[in-house]
């Protein structure tokens, strides 16, 4: 159970005077139930590169295997797969159309040709998990506040019932009591369901405190790919292609260098807190 | 330069055949005082008022109660209008909405030309603002094959050639990487030292404030908290009931106090940590 990308190329326009290579030899596996942050500058591939995932936009040459079958065979059913994975786009809330937020998020399971008894139960599941309050089911959802039409635009994806939950960008925009509450309901999603999670952020500080894998684009290319305190030691790689490690890895840093006792590949204020306190813990015990 | 007393904007709720059913008070008895060439940070959550009081300070919204002078003009003055938009320039979150050349010297160009600006000086100006924010060299570029934080420097470059007195910035860095957030942090700040341009800067970002002469919090229509970033930032939980957030660094000597470390209340930079925490050794 994974998705695995195998030396995936995209080329925009081949042909023409527009021609770009938006994705080059791209290659790597995701396993079911990992929580994996794409990171890379405005244009690095990362959007690109998810639409891949659920085979919105085709490789111009490579494989995509999801589950172990490879999606541009023949007679492979897209349809189950963009049921299976579920893409969230940027500012999501553009995207919610219908006169009240319950009618919007039943549109998904609606398409999977489900009861209409069905897709109201799953659109009230999916609202509830992503902690919707119940008094704006019936509301206009272009009344909501930025954090509640978030919310809806992506339970209209959940309510599909999707393996691996793709986000690009879900926080953008919000204030950050907003940003902390969708990504605390996204984590907590993915520990109750064992779903697949892909987030894209530009929040370096938000990718370190969530997710357990990184993977760092750069001009189309996998520039990185491991775990936060892996990735982020690459500090001045990462800042010599528009990214940074959070504050707090530059923090452990400079004390390093300033001749603390600390390993400085913190990436949380909690990591970075015991790395600290411990290395006051061994001055104190040797004097 | 920017100055509110009593500041009230109220809207009409109405229901889908357009009646009115109700008012809304989004700005509720606002004070403020912004001095020239100061540097004015506003926080609030999503719907707390900031973008309905920024769009006073350049009269795309005049107030319904108190009052807004913009460099002493009264901004409800018909007569005074285009005085006022011409004082306070506004950039906006989303870059692709504001850009509409398609050369980036064009686009920087398209304010002063409507002002009626005389060609060498629209040309002057052009270069002299894209200098400001450091895209001379794309000058002749297209603007759509520019990064986020370089269309967002040439948005900014295009309300500098009006040659306003006042920057608003509504959300500039939102949409973009980190790097795009720090290109367009810092070019704000030069122009702010090297014109004297004051700079009202709106965002979700806290770290984008520590250098502020002064920090607003809004809630509800509201000014909660006033002071400077230090003042602003000591005060973690108070900021945490209005949904805002401290910088990472504050965050990491908040839990260290916590913890037990003497450290001082309100640390603002990396530096200052660490410079605190080798006092501490």
């Amino acid at each position: 159970m994974s998705i695995a990308l195998e030396h995936v190329n995209y080329v925009y326009s081949p042909g023409t005077a527009y021609e770009k290579q938006a994705l080059k030899d791209v290659s790597f596996e995701i396993e079911q139930g990992q929580f994996v942050g794409i990171i890379g500058h405005t244009g690095s591939g990362k959007s690109t590169l998810i639409q891949h995932l659920n085979g919105l936009v085709k490789a111009t040459s490579g494989r995509i295997l999801y589950e172990g079958q490879n999606i541009y065979d023949e007679g492979y059913d897209m349809r189950k797969l963009r049921s299976q994975v579920g893409l969230v786009f940027q500012y999501p809330e553009y995207q919610l159309f219908e006169a009240d937020v319950l009618s919007d998020v039943c549109f998904g399971p609606k398409n999977q040709g489900l009861s209409p008894e069905e897709c109201e139960a799953r659109a009230k599941e999916a609202l509830e998990m992503v902690g919707f309050p119940e008094k704006y089911y019936r509301q206009s959802p272009f009344e909501l506040s930025g954090g509640q039409k978030r919310r809806a635009a992506i339970a209209g994806i959940l309510a599909m019932r999707p393996k691996v939950l793709v986000l690009d960008e879900p926080t953008a925009g919000l204030d950050p009591k907003g940003r902390d509450e969708i990504l605390d309901q996204v984590e907590y999603l993915h520990k109750e369901t064992g779903m697949t999670v892909i987030l894209v952020s530009h929040s370096m500080e938000d990718i370190a405190r969530y997710v357990e894998r990184i993977i760092v684009m750069n001009h189309g290319e996998k520039m990185l790919d491991g775990s936060p305190r892996e990735v982020f030691s690459h500090y001045k790689e990462l800042e010599k292609v528009g990214l940074a490690a959070p504050q707090v890895t530059y923090v452990m840093h400079d004390l390093k260098r300033r001749g603390f006792d600390v390993l400085p590949d913190a990436t949380t204020i909690e990591e970075a807190a015991d790395e600290i306190m411990k290395s006051f813990e061994k001055t104190r015990s040797s004097k | 330069m920017i100055h509110a007393k009593e500041l009230v904007y109220e809207y009409d709720k109405r229901d889908e055949e357009g009646n009115v059913i109700g008012t809304n008070r989004a700005i509720d008895g606002v004070d403020i005082d912004v001095p020239q060439g100061s540097f004015v940070a506003v926080l609030g959550h999503n719907g707390s008022g900031k973008s309905t009081l920024a769009k006073h300070m350049n009269a795309i919204l005049v107030p319904t109660g108190g009052t807004m002078w913009v460099d002493g003009r009264d901004t409800r003055d018909p007569d005074e209008l285009w005085n006022v938009r011409q004082t306070a320039g506004m950039v906006f979150q989303n870059p692709d909405n504001q850009i509409i050349g398609t050369v980036v010297e064009e686009d920087v160009g398209f304010g002063p030309e409507n002002l009626g600006v005389p060609t060498d000086e629209i040309w002057k100006r052009v270069e002299d603002s894209l200098r400001a924010v450091g895209m001379i060299e794309y000058r002749k570029s297209s603007p759509n094959k520019l990064s986020g934080g370089q269309k967002q420097r040439v948005a900014i470059a295009g309300v500098i050639a009006m040659e306003p007195k006042c920057i608003v910035l509504d959300e500039p860095t939102a949409m973009l990487d980190p790097n795009g957030r720090k290109e367009v942090i810092r070019a704000v700040e030069k122009l702010r030292k090297e014109k004297n341009v004051t700079v009202i800067l709106i965002t979700h970002y806290m770290e984008e404030v520590i250098d502020a002469d002064q920090v607003f919090v809004m809630d509800d229509g509201h000014i909660v908290m006033h002071g400077t970033p230090r003042e602003i930032f000591s005060r973690v939980d108070e900021l945490k009931t209005y949904r805002m957030d401290v910088p990472q660094v504050t965050m990491l000597a908040e839990e260290l106090r916590k913890r037990g470390l003497d450290l001082p209340k309100g640390i603002l930079r990396r530096e200052e940590l660490v410079e605190a925490l080798c006092r501490l050794r």
